[in-house]
């Protein structure tokens, strides 16, 4: 049965919907800067759900008033890594939160191969299942 | 689908429009009349203003009628003597750009070579940048943009700053507005260095030197804005002292009576309370008096210059 067709990833907000168009995303990026909230640019070719820690893009970003600035630095992440899985994530500083409020993928691979389930027998017959992406097979920066 | 959308908001060829609503619209009237009565004199920067404003409603008309136009460069550059009003200028300009719809937020970032320029190399770019997206979607404010390029220094990473300033003139129009702002003679010599900047910008405003009158005026506004007056005779001590300090050196315009004001205010203060064993009005704590102006140095020495 296949559950996912395509393959897509579904990690964040949004990523059941079609990718979203740079209008989109200025949207949603003006959405976290009226907020007070510092967006930034993440990439990563490990899609694993578990790997929380994707690589930055370039230092967050603080103080912005228009969410042009932060399209130029997606779109420079984009024209860098083409083949890499990148995600713009808006974090709340304020005393009591202080922890990401948004996130969703921007840019994916064009061929995204899924995730395996693999299992393992331990303590007799009992059976531990786990998720194991293909695409982590080959080194990184050579995966997509 | 966007060609259909466009149909519904084009109007027919001889439909009419008003010039009178759009204005009223825009709300842009309302910050030309702040500008007309809190800067005193400046005729060509107003004028300038003016067209500029004139220039983008009537664009914005043209878009009823679907006629394209190239959005126009508006990248300035104001020079003119210290005290002359740059500053203040340009934080009106972003408003008045914001009304437009020129310019999306409306915000003033005001940097010098410090907040562009790195310490060592790889440093410059990220900097210039990170203000760059900061000042998107409303006005970045360069003074003393001539500090910028360092001819005598070859290694002086200004240079690299004022590349990337170039790209982003030129590529994100729409994003922002560059106002260069610095001294007549220094600037002259920046653009020499640079002709690239110089095509870039469009808009080059001198900001004139205020005569007496003028500076007499503003003295009266800076005091009215802090809720001070000056007396009758306290008015003619000051319109003295003007043409006196005009002739002395270091003479910064607006900055000097500025500063000559905050000093009479101390000599008030001062003043009030050597005055013992009265009580105090509310006009004596907001009138300046001829005496609180007549201690100035600037009396002491008039033969000197």
């Amino acid at each position: 049965m296949m559950t996912n067709p395509g393959n897509r990833l579904t990690q964040g907000q949004f990523s059941f919907l079609p990718d979203l168009t740079d209008e989109q995303i200025s949207a949603q990026v003006k959405y976290a800067l009226k907020n007070g909230w510092a967006v930034s640019v993440e990439y990563t070719d490990d899609p694993h759900p578990r790997n929380t820690y994707w690589e930055m893009f370039g230092m967050p970003m603080f103080d912005l008033k228009d969410p042009a600035g932060i399209l130029l630095e997606i779109n420079n992440c984009r024209k860098t890594f083409p083949n890499h899985y990148i995600r713009v994530t808006a974090f709340n500083s304020s005393r009591g939160v202080e922890s990401p409020t948004m996130s969703f993928l921007v840019n994916r691979p064009k061929k995204e191969p899924g995730f395996g389930v693999s299992r393992q027998e331990v303590d007799g017959r009992s059976i531990r299942y786990t998720i194991h992406s293909y695409a982590t097979d080959k080194p990184e920066g050579e995966r997509y | 689908m966007s060609e259909a959308k466009q149909d519904e908001t084009t109007l027919p060829d001889d439909a009419p429009v008003d010039l009178e609503a759009e204005l009223k619209s825009s709300n842009v009237q309302e910050v030309l009349d702040k500008l007309d009565r809190e800067l005193i004199g400046l005729k060509p920067v107003k004028t300038r203003i003016r067209e500029i404003a004139a220039l983008l409603l009537v664009d914005r008309l043209r878009k009823k009628f679907a006629l394209s136009s190239e959005t126009p460069t508006l990248h300035m550059n104001f020079t003119g003597n210290p005290g002359t009003g740059k500053t203040t200028v340009a934080s009106r300009m972003a408003e008045i750009l914001h009304r437009l719809g020129y310019v999306r937020e409306g915000h003033l970032v005001s940097v010098t070579r410090d907040d562009l320029v790195g310490q060592y190399i790889g440093h410059t770019a990220p900097k210039t940048k990170e203000v760059i997206k900061k000042a998107m979607g409303g006005v970045l404010f360069i003074d003393e943009a001539y500090y910028l390029y360092k001819p005598e220094n070859e290694r002086d990473y200004g240079a690299e700053s004022i590349e990337i300033l170039l790209q982003v003139m030129e590529n994100n129009r729409d994003d922002l507005v560059v106002i260069l702002a610095g001294y007549k003679d220094r600037m002259d010599k920046f653009f020499n260095s640079n002709p690239g900047m110089r095509s870039r910008i469009a808009h080059h405003v001198d900001f004139p030197d205020y005569s007496p009158d003028e500076l007499l005026a503003i003295a009266k506004l800076m005091l009215a804005q802090q809720n001070y007056r000056f007396s009758a005779e306290g008015e003619k001590a000051f319109a003295e002292y003007i043409p006196l300090r005009m002739k002395m050196d270091h003479f910064a315009n607006a900055r000097s009576i500025r500063n000559a004001l905050d000093r009479s205010r101390l000599r008030q203060a001062n003043r009030l309370f050597a005055t013992k064993g009265r009580n105090l009005t509310r006009n004596d704590l907001i009138t300046i008096e001829a005496e609180d102006i007549m201690v100035s140095r600037v009396f002491d020495e008039p033969d000197k210059k």
